[in-house]
């Protein structure tokens, strides 16, 4: 059955006056106008696939005659396995292993200052503040979150290290902190964390309704009970987005971890000896002259990838936690 | 009444101090942010002002004695008129500050009429289907991209071009009429490089905002003015671009101030940190008029940027480079507040203003 046998008003008579569209300024104008804004929107979509298209072609599979990507001069099994990374050496090893330990390592030190302290001011900015307080609060909380990590790395060099972790850690109980070590930058990356769990827990826990707050006060909770077993487990899908989101910050911080630190990649977990994360060796080796088409400098697309594979998969999940566990109230 | 409680609740006051033990926790935590921040603020402000003690070493000819050129404090009036130096006393911070102005411009100029135009079509035009999810998702995905990433597709795409323009690269002449531009193909490690890598960067952040501030307008406003007859264009550009305005403007500026700080990107692309000029020789605003050739070169020459440069000074040995640093972090940081304040501003005096 084709359309035209409909009696439809949408479609013009077959016979007699057929109306068409006449060209006018205004249209055209409207026309291009949509195709302008619809490229602009595009160039998201451009952006990703040029990410994806470089570090395929520098680290998986060369597309341009007589160059070879990483990954074909280095087996992935030696990439994933070797526990040594030693790039700019005359015997040269390309083991990720140790930047996947100093990342994590500092990673995991920030997340178990700056989660737990984040989600409890959340607690607190929701669930017990006055609203002048809270109000007061927030800016300080943005102006935070807005510090650049440059000034952070400073803070860790030349506040954290000298004047909190040795006084602490090498007077007291008498263990070597170098000048440059995992610990200060895990101290600040967890500060820098804070912002981001404790404005999105707090989204989160606001949007937990009145009615169940109630109804845990009517059998006789105190507030403590209503706020960590009532409210929180309500609002735990977007607490976890927000922990995931947090991490995967800390993961692809650059400057602070960089700066405090060092540069020395060691597959260890002493957070008191210098680490090197991933970002700091990609910012390293442009330091450098690396030329282009060396295997330095193609050893920085491979790091890059995995960075940028590992907190993506972070972000996906966190986007599925929210989406999945979120409990709807009407 | 409150004895029988008693009786049926014999933990109760354990509960309560718990109750009370966990509020302080909490509020300790609130706290803490603020604790930090006044004490970054103090350490790095005390560091600015003073010099290190100078270390006297035994036999040593005495202290050296300051010359006349050195600055009595790391921030002092010099440092914002000097360039970079080899002595930690005389290093100045002009290059960075007017490097950092001309990217912010820059950035400003290529991310908010893509980012605007982009949230336009998505809140605007586009129906509710498979392009408009995927660009939602992808613009989420790549708000949590690192910012070194996109260093590394910087130094891919605009500092080498792919390596499309072979081994010495190719000029490209521009005639403008009342002058001629010289455009390196690939842009190297130039001005225009820097910009285009951080607008890139904080592109998903300003669609986002803008698009926030879009949906806020009310759907009455456009139906009121498709009602008169205007055409969607003319509903957009003149009800309701203007009514989400502010919130635009807010959004932006919060992702300048972000672009402003950001470090890692510029340093993958190469920016340069030693550099004694600036961005087309233009050292206050009195030579944009009398050199205004330099306002269209200055795109393409090499350039630091604040943060660049702090990291700079921090990495340097001599711990007289490390006063400097916080001198340069205090510049760093007062400029910072001023454009979050501006932002703060904006959607204060309007949010007050429009009524519907």
């Amino acid at each position: 059955m084709s359309l035209a046998n409909v009696a439809s008003p949408l479609t013009p008579p077959k016979v007699g006056l057929r109306l068409q569209k006449q060209f006018s300024w205004v249209r055209a104008r409207e026309a291009g106008v949509r195709a302008v804004l619809v490229s602009c929107a595009s160039l998201s979509l451009i952006t990703t696939l040029a990410i994806v298209y470089m570090f395929f072609t520098e680290a998986v599979y060369a597309v341009a005659p007589g160059s070879t990507a990483f990954f074909q001069d280095v087996s992935l099994w030696d990439f994933l396995t070797d526990t040594e990374w030693s790039p700019q050496f005359a015997d040269k090893h390309f083991g990720i292993l140790p930047l996947l330990c100093g990342t994590f390592v500092i990673a995991g030190i920030g997340s178990l200052i700056g989660l737990p302290i984040g989600l409890a001011a959340a607690i607190y900015l929701s669930e017990y503040a006055k609203p002048r307080f809270r109000r007061a609060m927030k800016p300080v909380l943005e102006v935070l979150a807005g510090i650049p990590s440059v000034v952070y790395g400073y803070f860790a060099l030349v506040f954290v290290t000298p004047y909190v972790l040795r006084p602490i850690f090498q007077s007291l109980l008498h263990i070597d902190v170098d000048i440059f070590n995992a610990m200060s930058a895990g101290v600040v990356l967890g500060v820098m964390i804070i912002p981001t769990v404790c404005s999105l827990s707090e989204d989160a826990l606001r949007a937990v309704p009145r009615g169940l707050r109630e109804a845990g006060y009517a059998l006789g909770s105190t507030k403590y009970d209503v706020s960590l077993k009532v409210v929180v487990p309500a609002a735990l899908s977007g607490i976890v987005a927000s922990f995931l989101l947090a991490i995967s910050r800390a993961i692809g911080e650059t400057m602070a971890v960089s700066i405090a630190a060092g540069q020395m990649p060691r597959l260890s977990l002493n957070p008191f000896r210098s680490m090197e994360t991933m970002t700091a060796y990609i910012v390293n080796i442009s330091l450098g002259d690396t030329p282009a088409g060396t295997i330095e400098y193609k050893s920085l697309y491979a790091v890059g990838f995995t960075l940028f594979l590992i907190t993506l998969g972070m972000n996906v999940l966190a986007q599925r936690v929210m989406k999945r566990f979120r409990e709807v109230y009407e | 009444m409150s004895a029988p409680a008693k009786l049926q609740e014999p933990e109760l006051a354990r509960r309560h101090r718990i109750g009370k033990v966990f509020e302080w926790l909490c509020c300790g935590s609130t706290w803490f942010g603020l604790v930090v921040l006044a004490v970054l603020l103090v350490s790095v402000l005390w560091q600015a002002l003073t010099w290190p003690a100078p270390k006297v070493k035994p036999g040593a000819s005495g202290p050296t004695v300051a010359k006349a050129e050195d600055s009595a404090i790391p921030l002092s009036k010099q440092f914002f008129t000097n360039y970079d130096s080899r002595h930690p006393r005389r290093a100045g911070i002009l290059a960075p500050i007017w490097g950092s102005l001309w990217l912010i411009g820059l950035v400003a100029l290529l991310s908010v009429p893509i980012g605007v135009g982009s949230a336009i079509y998505l809140e605007e035009y586009a129906n509710e289907g498979h392009f408009k999810r995927l660009i939602q998702i992808n613009l989420s995905n790549l708000a949590g991209v690192p910012s070194v990433v996109y260093g590394i597709l910087g130094l891919t795409a605009f500092v080498r071009m792919f390596g499309l323009f072979g081994k010495g690269g190719k000029t490209l002449v521009l005639n403008l009429g009342f002058t001629t531009l010289d455009v390196p193909l690939p842009f190297e490690r130039s001005l225009i490089a820097g910009a285009l890598t951080l607008a890139l960067l904080v592109l998903p952040t300003v669609i986002v905002a803008a698009q926030e501030a879009l949906r806020a307008v009310p759907s009455s406003i456009r139906i009121a003015s498709y009602a008169l007859g205007a055409t969607q264009w003319q509903t957009i550009r003149h009800q309701v671009l203007p009514a989400a305005m502010p919130g635009i403007m807010t959004g932006v500026i919060l992702a300048l101030s972000r672009a402003m700080g950001e470090a890692a990107p510029l340093m993958m692309i190469g920016a340069l940190t030693f550099i004694a000029y600036c961005p087309g020789e233009i050292t206050n605003v009195g030579d944009i008029f009398r050199n205004p050739h330099g306002l269209v070169d200055a795109p393409f020459d090499k350039f630091t940027a604040l943060p660049l440069q702090v990291y700079n000074w921090i990495n340097r040995p001599q711990a007289d480079y490390q006063h400097v640093a916080a001198a340069g972090i205090v510049v760093l940081l007062t400029i910072l507040l001023l454009m979050n304040t501006a932002a703060i501003v904006i959607r204060h005096k309007f949010q007050k203003s429009t009524r519907w």
